[in-house]
């Protein structure tokens, strides 16, 4: 007991003087380079190289300039699909607040029965790929889908409507595939408050519109804000789901992209549209920085 | 009852969940009251169906009999699994998949844990910058890094091989490995090292036998993580495939697009349980850990 203490002790005295001068508990430096050079390795080679290769394209093919730059900015169909990308986005960030809104609210205020049911039915889309989920999509909505078949039968409609391949289907399915990433860190937040405030709230008065509205909203903040920053970041970039559930119609920057280099093997316009899509995502990430440091939870809890 | 009494009732009640923070104070419930929780309950009913259907629907639609899609089925069948096995096309793409993600999972297992005790326990020049160079690819769009690695790879004869695979999957993986282990790092208490130092321990002696104990936890989800993020890859995964070398995800991308045959399904139910088991196992290894640890 008394060992344990004294180590206990001089445990306490070797963290105070961590950080003053390196310690016991800081590798030195030949370790930490060690440590990390199978990762600078990686990176390097299957990171910084083919990213800064594919940017660098869009200034040197077929020849140098900024011919790439130009052409993206003097074709009103590209301009479009960045304008819709962006539009998109938006959509699918603010129909995911409304959705998920609601279910992070339940998930930590209801019984922890129910609440872990809900739970279940948010991790279950989350660990499904979203090539399953597009793929699933495609059943629900296509000209002989649930949905049509649902509207037939119930005499709504005459004729199938054409349901799948649109832009709506497009911000349907990826809106699917994203609100979980905006439910977690909302759940988070709104789980971190004090449940004394709630019942100070209550004590004074307050109705639930009321502790909802003064209490509850106000103090979720950070995790809406974390939860939109992450699900508009990945609406801007994705690819997958638009690629299947979309039509010529629903072009979006990513898959502008994709065609660009499978179809018309146009690398340095590829690459001058990739800059400008990792230019965006990079200039939001910077901005708006601290908000994504709160998502770091979302690991721990997926 | 005393008003400390009815406080700890009510603090009881809030602990339990959110029904009883209604009771405080206790009011009869009224019709209008009633009426604005079974609103929202249905409401919330029907988003929870929004997320779970198209997970559900795969399921039924990978056992129905008919050839063309078909909602509900009319017949049971377990033909589509069977050509799914049966078809070396399927059998070639999976295998190759499961290659590529226990690959993956290790050397992203290893890479990342390294990394993460560096980044933990070490000092050193641009470590922050370091540290968001690692997690971008999970910022960046990934249709940008495939597009990149595409082109970077081609030519080097990486694309539609299984290094090539490698070297970009755990590329994603990695940083899944970096915040799980990192996070378990910082929770372990670090005078337990500084107990096996004292008693004698070398440096290495001590991680392996208190360290890296104690955050198993962490190197397990990272791992979990890693076999997923490649398993289920799809973006990369359908710029680097070639004729040969082809996953899973890029053959099922290809028979969406071109032949929607009911087999799709059975590969997508197949996807969908080999992720849920796997997530399962990893909530249960936790669970177990958390509750040896009490």
């Amino acid at each position: 007991m008394t060992t344990r203490m004294r180590i206990g002790k001089f445990a306490g005295r070797a963290a105070a003087s961590m950080t003053s001068s390196p310690s016991w508990r800081q590798y030195p430096l030949g370790v930490s380079v060690f440590l990390i050079a199978p990762l600078c390795l990686l990176l390097g080679f299957g990171f910084v190289y083919p990213v800064g290769r594919l940017l660098g394209q869009s200034f040197f093919a077929p020849e140098f300039g900024l011919d790439n730059y130009r052409r993206l900015l003097e074709t009103p169909l590209y301009m479009r699909v960045l304008a819709r990308t962006v539009f998109v986005a938006l959509v699918v960030m603010s129909a995911s607040l409304v959705l998920g809104y609601p279910v992070a609210l339940a998930m930590a205020r209801l019984r922890r029965g129910l609440s872990n049911l809900v739970m279940a039915c948010v991790l279950l889309p989350l660990w499904t790929s979203a090539l399953v989920r597009s793929y699933a999509w495609i059943v629900i909505l296509q000209r002989r889908g649930l949905v049509n078949d649902v509207l037939l039968a119930s005499g709504v409609i005459s004729q199938p409507i054409k349901l799948i391949y649109t832009e709506g289907a497009v911000i349907l399915a990826m809106t699917h595939v994203l609100v979980p990433f905006m439910i977690l860190p909302v759940f988070g937040a709104i789980r971190a408050i004090q449940p004394e405030l709630v019942q100070a709230a209550r004590n004074l008065g307050a109705g639930k519109t009321t502790v909802f509205a003064k209490v509850l909203l106000p103090l979720s903040l950070p995790g809406i804000f974390a939860g939109c920053l992450m699900t508009f970041i990945l609406a801007l970039g994705f690819y997958v789901t638009p690629a299947l559930v979309g039509g010529p119609s629903s072009l979006l920057m990513a898959t502008l992209i994709g065609q660009q280099t499978t179809e018309t093997l146009d690398w340095g316009f590829a690459g001058a549209l990739s800059t400008v899509l990792l230019c965006v995502t990079l200039l939001i990430v910077l901005l708006f920085r601290k908000a994504l440091s709160y998502n770091r939870g979302i690991s721990n809890v997926a | 009852m005393s008003p400390d009494a009815e406080f700890a009732l009510a603090t009881r009640q809030v602990e339990e969940g959110g029904e009883g923070l209604l009771l405080l104070p206790r009011r009869r419930r009224s019709l209008s009251n009633f009426l604005t929780s079974t609103v929202a309950g249905f409401f919330l009913f029907l988003i929870l169906l929004f997320l779970v259907l198209p997970i559900i629907v795969i399921f039924p639609m990978s056992f129905g009999s008919a050839s063309y899609l078909e909602f509900p089925p009319r017949g049971l069948t377990l033909n589509w699994y069977r050509q799914y096995l049966s078809d070396p096309d399927w059998r070639a793409a999976t295998f190759f998949s499961v290659k590529i993600a226990l690959a993956t999972t290790f050397s992203a297992t290893m890479v990342g844990t390294l990394a993460a005790i560096a980044f933990a326990r070490g000092k050193f020049l641009g470590k922050s910058l370091f540290q968001a160079l690692t997690l971008s690819p999970m910022i960046i769009p990934h249709i940008v890094i495939a597009v990149a690695v595409f082109i970077a790879f081609s030519p080097l004869n990486l694309s539609g091989n299984f290094f090539g695979f490698l070297i970009a999957h755990t590329m994603l993986a990695v940083p899944y490995v970096v915040l799980t282990v990192v996070a378990a790092l910082e929770r372990f208490d670090t005078t337990l090292e500084l107990a096996a130092l004292n008693c004698g321990a070398g440096r290495i002696r001590a991680f392996f036998s208190v360290v890296l104990p104690n955050i198993r936890v962490g190197v397990a989800s990272g791992a979990v993580f890693a076999f997923l993020a490649s398993f289920d890859e799809a973006t990369v995964a359908f710029f680097l495939s070639g004729v040969e070398g082809k996953t899973i995800t890029r053959k099922m991308f290809e028979d969406i697009d071109f032949n929607l045959t009911p087999v799709i399904a059975a590969v997508s139910v197949v996807l969908t349980v080999i992720s849920l088991i796997v997530m399962g196992v990893l909530q249960a290894f936790n669970r177990a850990t958390v509750s040896a640890q009490r």
